[in-house]
């Protein structure tokens, strides 16, 4: 048993600035995909024939009962297997950005069928088709009626995206493990961590309350 | 497809999954007791009992996981907690999936008609009966299900304690693609191991949703 000493981090906050900065990068880009996706899946899930809904189903019944961890090292080794040379970060924004967009499906799938039916009725009897109706009409309301619920994965997914350190990418978790290996001190890094995890959870949450508000005005 | 392969890794597939099974088990127990008294302690009438409820489901809920295990594990050994990998395991699974319970918990009890309090006082119950014998009864047929949605997510959330080397399916599954290259079929066997004991978990609480259901 050692004393512990909070002076120890100071001197790598430079890797651990880094760290925080690729954690952003990485839930951004993982957040955006899982929202293209997460349209993309739940309008196939609702709309599309039968031969392409019911892999899409199959895909978010998989990824719905199995460990995101699990689900990287699929990827990272998947990928590579079928001739993929793709870097861990890819992998990982890939990763990610699937297991939330199949969670984002089921909201939006939801979403969209809680549309009130006069609302395509409307478009279709001005003329829009069937497309037109559903990309101006349907997808936004759907989208800004789930909101909340999304907001939600949202702040799941940063989280989350502590798990990609262990198939290598340099995010927060990575740095706080590279300052250990050199100063054999876990727990004031893991501390440290988590306490910036904690403040990033914050401002994401504020950021959402934000978002929330101004949808809420504009209705 | 290497289905020769499957059949070659499927025992010790089976074998780790029932050391998920027993992580999941003991990490629900833990985390249930843990969630009923941060739930107490939020609810109560002290200020400094309410605070610490809060102060837990804040800092449980607001870091990851992952991190929480590794403190436990790895900076445990700093502050003289020297654990087993399982021990450290199911330690931080159980505190943390503890926070997202008692917010279950407190909200099923919340939910309950403020009638009912009211009435139970008015005709003497004491504040603690009031909850055991009026409050909690009618709560804990609300908890079931948001109950339930935790145990599958500790289910999938148990594979973080492979990155503390406990040997469960996570673990196994990445030793074996490691060694064997062929990713796609170790994932379709930890896959449906997992799907199994998800679905096993789903089906009871279903069941204790159902037999306690207002009739």
């Amino acid at each position: 048993m050692q004393g512990l000493d909070f002076s120890v981090v100071p001197p790598y906050a430079d890797i651990l600035w880094m760290g925080v900065w690729w954690t952003a990068v990485l839930t951004v880009s993982a957040a955006a995909i899982s929202f293209i996706f997460g349209v993309g899946f739940a309008l196939v899930v609702l709309y599309a024939p039968k031969a392409v809904a019911l892999p899409v189903r199959a895909f978010m019944w998989l990824f719905m009962g199995t460990p995101l961890l699990l689900q990287l090292f699929l990827i990272y080794y998947g990928l590579g297997q079928l001739g993929f040379k793709i870097p861990a970060l890819v992998a990982g924004i890939i990763g990610l950005g699937l297991h939330f967009a199949v969670y984002n499906a089921d909201i939006l799938r939801a979403g969209i069928v809680a549309v009130d039916v006069g609302q395509t009725e409307g478009a279709r009897s001005l003329g829009f088709g069937r497309f037109q109706t559903l990309r101006y009409f349907i997808v936004p309301q759907a989208v800004r009626n789930t909101i909340p619920a999304m907001g939600n994965n949202l702040i799941v997914l940063l989280k989350e995206s502590s798990l990609v350190s262990i198939i290598g990418i340099a995010e927060l978790v990575h740095a706080a493990q590279l300052a250990i290996s050199e100063t054999f001190r876990p727990f004031e890094f893991y501390i440290t961590v988590a306490a910036l995890y904690y403040i990033l959870n914050l401002v994401l949450e504020a950021g959402l309350r934000r978002v929330e508000q101004n949808v809420e005005v504009s209705r | 497809m290497d289905f020769s392969l499957v059949q070659r890794v499927f025992p010790f597939f089976v074998e780790a999954a029932w050391i998920t099974i027993e992580i999941s088990v003991l990490s629900l127990a833990l985390g249930l007791i843990v969630a009923f008294l941060v739930a107490a302690a939020k609810m109560s009438r002290s200020l400094p009992l309410r605070a610490f409820g809060s102060a837990y489901v804040s800092l449980f809920r607001g870091t990851p996981c992952l991190i929480q295990l590794f403190v436990i594990y790895f900076g445990g050994p700093q502050i003289g907690i020297n654990l087993e990998p399982f021990a450290a395991g199911v330690i931080g699974l159980g505190l943390n999936i503890g926070a997202y319970m008692a917010e279950a918990i407190r909200g099923a009890i919340l939910s309950v008609d403020r009638g009912q309090t009211e009435a139970a006082r008015s005709i003497g119950f004491s504040r603690f009966q009031t909850m055991r014998k009026v409050v909690l009864p009618q709560a804990a047929r609300l908890m079931i299900r948001p109950l339930g949605v935790n145990a599958v997510a500790l289910v999938k959330g148990s594979a973080l304690v492979s990155t503390i080397s406990v040997v469960e399916l996570t673990y196994t599954a990445q030793r074996y693609i490691g060694s064997t290259y062929k990713p796609f079929e170790i994932f379709g066997v930890a896959a449906v191991l997992y799907m199994l004991i998800v679905y096993v978990v789903a089906r009871i609480v279903d069941l204790l949703d159902r037999r306690y259901a207002i009739a």
